[in-house]
């Protein structure tokens, strides 16, 4: 195989090797700019604070602790976070995914009644909100401030979401319902048990969406959310790496105020390299839906 | 069972008029009640109800007398911020955040397909894909704690030039920072629908033009563009229908006190003084001529999609 493709790039004329190498190389350079930032956190994270501020990253391993990990996982703000968002996330993913895949069905029936009138209701949100304030007002009267719900249920039903869903079930052939119905299975009948089970690939798309996109936003938990024990993952991160608020305890120990800062720093790699791992593990069970993802990925992306 | 399916089949062609309406629902109630209420309630609740919220943008809102006891003003908020020099700034700084992110960074995914095009072996091109698409995963938070630690005044980009400087507090380097991470993030997993029209590109039309001689050049021009010239016209004319609608999330999470003069943008404007100063008719005065402004591009540009594709629009 190599030597075939070493042939093939050998036979091009002189012009087009010097476009490829050209071109090669902007795309490593891309992916090592990905890259190296991360590996570059991944082990500053085990610098000792005071030396990677004033000398940067060492080999010398002397110099390295494990200290950023230890205060991290031993505060107890980090765990009730990851649990919160493990919580909204799958809470939201199975509201979500359920609304969702339940409307798209009458809307990819061609004899639906009704049809246009829930398509224009739906369509108009893609286009048209109310805002942040009354938004924030409904949530309010309803008595979900401070409530998981608040995060939870607004976004619930996705029409994009559901437009994809509706593209899929058109795509599965007639024949499949009409056999169905001959054999006298109602709407619920055919939808769960024949409709689904082929459905699974743009299922496990949404889902994984969904299940990203809840886990990685932060708005609605900082305008609705107010009690700690209550924050997800995203709104702790927030106040480490962005507020340059470690929790306290993770740092009160220190004696001076520069010490605190040096540990701060520090604590910010450590933390990005933790609140990682749950999506690094992940990565590889996405990867299996990115193709089907394709439509997904070219409005969210 | 089999007597039932006939009826069916037969009240799906059988006349109009409100009775074969009643009747349909009547055969068909399940559809209604169980597989499109969900997503009915929760649109009218949290989508229609908020709509009508927007009354406060032209009344001067008491929490305590409610939307509709509230007094009017009419279009006083537009007025006065229409008028004011900060929200011109404002304005600009959306537009520029979202006209420049465009100009770098709709191009950036184009060129990533077709060089990930240009790669021989299947196996290495999805290795690269796999780099490329990895940050997409990150979250806002993560990646602009990221960005902090890099161009924080000891990071890595200050060791590597030997230079402290503090790049989170300077204005002029907020653009650059925003639209740079941005395609950092972005651009992979945006060169995927291009990829995906590549992939639909003619082999035996690019074999024809190899054995005519084109060079890589003629290839692309010949072949490889035809293919994936109208998903980047679509792709174009909707991020130019969303030109407004430049999130909060990334630059309230880039934001420093000292950053604001080219950081602060609409959104991140509609929030702080709606919710941070309880401005709330002021508010969502803003934030409803974003809107208006925001449909009225995405209407535009729908129509010319439209035009381009035989009257199939994109919603």
């Amino acid at each position: 195989m190599a030597k075939k493709k070493k042939s093939e790039f050998a036979k091009l004329p002189s012009e087009d090797k010097t476009a490829l190498i050209i071109g090669y190389t902007i795309l490593g350079l891309f992916c090592v700019a990905i890259v190296l930032p991360m590996i570059y956190i991944i082990l500053a994270s085990f610098v000792d604070p005071v030396t990677l501020q004033n000398q940067g990253l060492t080999f010398d391993f002397s110099k390295w602790t494990l200290t950023a990990y230890e205060r991290v996982l031993s505060n107890s703000q980090i765990w009730v976070g990851f649990r919160n968002a493990i919580i909204y996330s799958v809470l939201f993913t199975v509201i979500s995914v359920v609304v969702t895949l339940l409307a798209a069905y009458p809307m990819s029936r061609s004899d639906f009644k009704g049809k246009g009138f829930f398509n224009l209701i739906f369509m108009i949100t893609m286009f048209f909100g109310g805002g942040l304030i009354p938004t924030y007002l409904l949530i309010s009267n309803l008595g979900m401030l401070d409530s998981p719900w608040a995060v939870i249920l607004p976004g619930a039903f996705g029409v994009y979401n559901m437009i994809i869903a509706r593209t899929y079930y058109q795509g599965i052939p007639k024949d499949l319902q009409e056999a169905a119905e001959i054999d006298g299975a109602n709407e619920m009948v055919y939808f769960f048990r024949v409709l689904l089970p082929v459905c699974t690939p743009i299922i496990a798309t949404i889902a994984m969406w969904n299940f990203v996109g809840m886990w990685n936003s932060y708005f609605d938990a900082m305008i609705y959310l107010n009690s700690a024990s209550k924050q997800p993952l995203q709104l702790v991160l927030r106040s480490i790496l962005i507020q340059n608020q470690p929790e306290p305890g993770m740092v009160s120990d220190m004696q001076s105020t520069a010490q605190r800062a040096q540990l701060a720093e520090l604590l910010k790699y450590a933390t990005i390299i933790i609140s990682s791992i749950p999506l690094l593990i992940m990565y590889p069970f996405f990867q299996r839906y990115f193709d089907s993802g394709i439509m997904a990925g070219a409005v969210k992306g | 069972m089999k007597q039932e399916g006939i009826k069916n089949s037969n009240s799906k062609r059988g006349g109009n008029g409100l009775h074969s309406v009643l009747v349909y629902v009547r055969q068909h109630w399940q559809l209604y009640v169980l597989f499109i209420m969900p997503a009915f309630l929760l649109t009218i609740i949290f989508r229609y109800i908020p709509m009508g919220g927007v009354l406060i943008a032209f009344e001067e809102y008491n929490p305590i007398r409610g939307i509709l006891g509230s007094e009017w003003v009419g279009f006083e908020h537009f007025q006065r911020f229409l008028s004011s020099p900060d929200f011109m700034r404002y304005l600009l700084n959306t537009l520029k955040l979202s006209v420049f992110g465009l100009l770098w960074g709709f191009p950036a995914p184009i060129l990533l397909a077709f060089l990930l095009n240009r790669i021989l072996s299947t196996k290495i091109k999805q290795k690269i894909q796999l780099v490329l698409y990895m940050p997409n995963f990150i979250s806002v938070i993560v990646l602009c704690g990221i960005v902090r630690i890099l161009l924080s005044p000891t990071g890595m980009i200050n060791m590597l030039f030997g230079t402290s400087w503090n790049f989170m507090t300077m204005p002029s380097a907020f653009r650059t920072i925003y639209i740079a991470s941005g395609i950092w993030q972005g651009a992979g997993w945006a060169s995927i629908i291009y990829t995906a029209a590549l992939s639909n590109a003619s082999k035996d039309l690019k074999e024809a033009a190899v054995i005519d001689g084109a060079n890589i050049f003629q290839q692309i021009k010949a072949v490889e563009w035809p293919a994936i010239r109208d998903t980047v016209l679509v792709q174009f004319i909707m991020s130019v229908g969303n030109i407004m609608s430049v999130g909060f999330e990334k630059a309230y999470a880039l934001q420093t006190d000292l950053n604001l003069a080219s950081s602060e943008i609409i959104s991140t404007y509609v929030y702080k003084v709606g919710l941070l100063d309880g401005n709330y008719g002021f508010s969502t005065a803003v934030g409803l001529f974003n809107t208006v402004i925001n449909v009225i591009l995405l209407i535009a540009m729908n129509q010319i999609v439209k035009k381009m594709n035989d009257g199939k629009g994109m919603y």
